[in-house]
């Protein structure tokens, strides 16, 4: 990643222009050719630099449902547990996390009764008790790591 | 809570095929039209509402915190009165280097913590230095903490509507 790669990234963490050339549009903003532009995106999503390039979605706002939920998983069923859980395609990320709820996991799905059933079939595959945190109200959702 | 968008059949179609991304080409809107049977100016109009409404938060890239060089990253958890949950988390969500900020129920006697806040750094040290932060900012306004560090990624998908 060199500096121009950086500046591309802190330039585009939103406000991709929605019109005929936007490629163009922002390679002019930033100094360089559209051309230039695309082949950096490439390589940065090949190097995985970044995750993705386009529109971020709100699950709630299509109608769908997203909740963070947690497992207290004993170290000995830890990579069994982790095979179940990872299986459900409801399951978006999943990371271990280290208290006695160390299994720290997002479900997304397309309807808020998606979620009790996603629970359901975790605390039946795993036979752990989920804890659900779905959020209550949100502050601040926003990228804005330099990169 | 949040309001829902009606979503029609050519939405859908559209957020499934944008999902795993723009195409990287110079006309990338006409290249989904075409590929969708739309005319390109629907296909940006649609963008736009879906923008608008919030549907789409926003549209470019999505960094890799860890390529970045974010290889800290906690979840800090606080024990804050409920009756001041509001001002506290808006105060917390502005520093700079809290991406996340949510008001989450407690699961008692396990959690007692109902304010959340994933911060990232690029070491551990920075992370405890940045939580400093938030606790001085919460001063006696908070009970307890704890900050929980990913130590492993078991999974990470994007989000993935059916067609």
């Amino acid at each position: 990643m060199d500096e121009l790669d950086r500046a591309i990234v802190n330039a585009l963490q939103g406000g991709f222009p929605i019109c005929d050339e936007p490629y163009r549009e922002t390679a002019e903003r930033l100094g360089l050719t559209e051309a230039e532009l695309i082949a950096r995106l490439q390589r940065m999503l090949e190097a995985k630099t970044l995750t993705r390039f386009g529109p971020m979605f709100q699950v709630e706002r299509m109608g769908g449902a997203f909740v963070l939920a947690a497992l207290a998983v004993p170290e000995a069923d830890y990579e069994r547990v982790a095979e179940q859980v990872n299986a459900l395609p409801e399951v978006a990320h999943n990371y271990r996390r280290e208290h006695a709820l160390n299994m720290w996991f997002v479900l997304a799905t397309e309807t808020p009764e998606g979620i009790a059933a996603a629970i359901e079939k975790i605390e039946r595959a795993t036979g752990l008790q989920v804890y659900a945190f779905p959020k209550l109200k949100e502050y601040f959702v926003e990228m804005k790591l330099a990169a | 809570m949040t309001e829902s968008i009606a979503l029609d059949a050519d939405d859908r179609r559209l957020i499934v095929a944008t999902q795993g991304g723009l195409p990287l080409v110079p006309r990338p809107y006409h290249a989904l039209a075409e590929q969708l049977g739309l005319a390109a100016e629907e296909v940006m109009a649609r963008l736009r509402r879906l923008l608008e409404s919030g549907v789409i938060r926003r549209i470019g890239a999505v960094p890799n915190h860890y390529a970045l060089g974010y290889t800290a990253n906690g979840m800090s958890v606080w024990d804050v009165p409920d009756a001041r949950i509001d001002a506290l988390g808006e105060a917390v969500g502005r520093l700079p280097f809290v991406t996340h900020c949510y008001h989450r129920p407690r699961a008692l006697p396990l959690w007692p913590y109902n304010l959340f806040a994933m911060v990232h750094g690029k070491s551990r040290d920075e992370v405890e230095a940045q939580v400093r932060q938030i606790a001085a900012l919460l001063g006696a306004e908070c009970r307890a903490h704890d900050v929980l560090y990913s130590s492993r990624i078991l999974k990470k998908a994007g989000l993935r509507i059916g067609s």
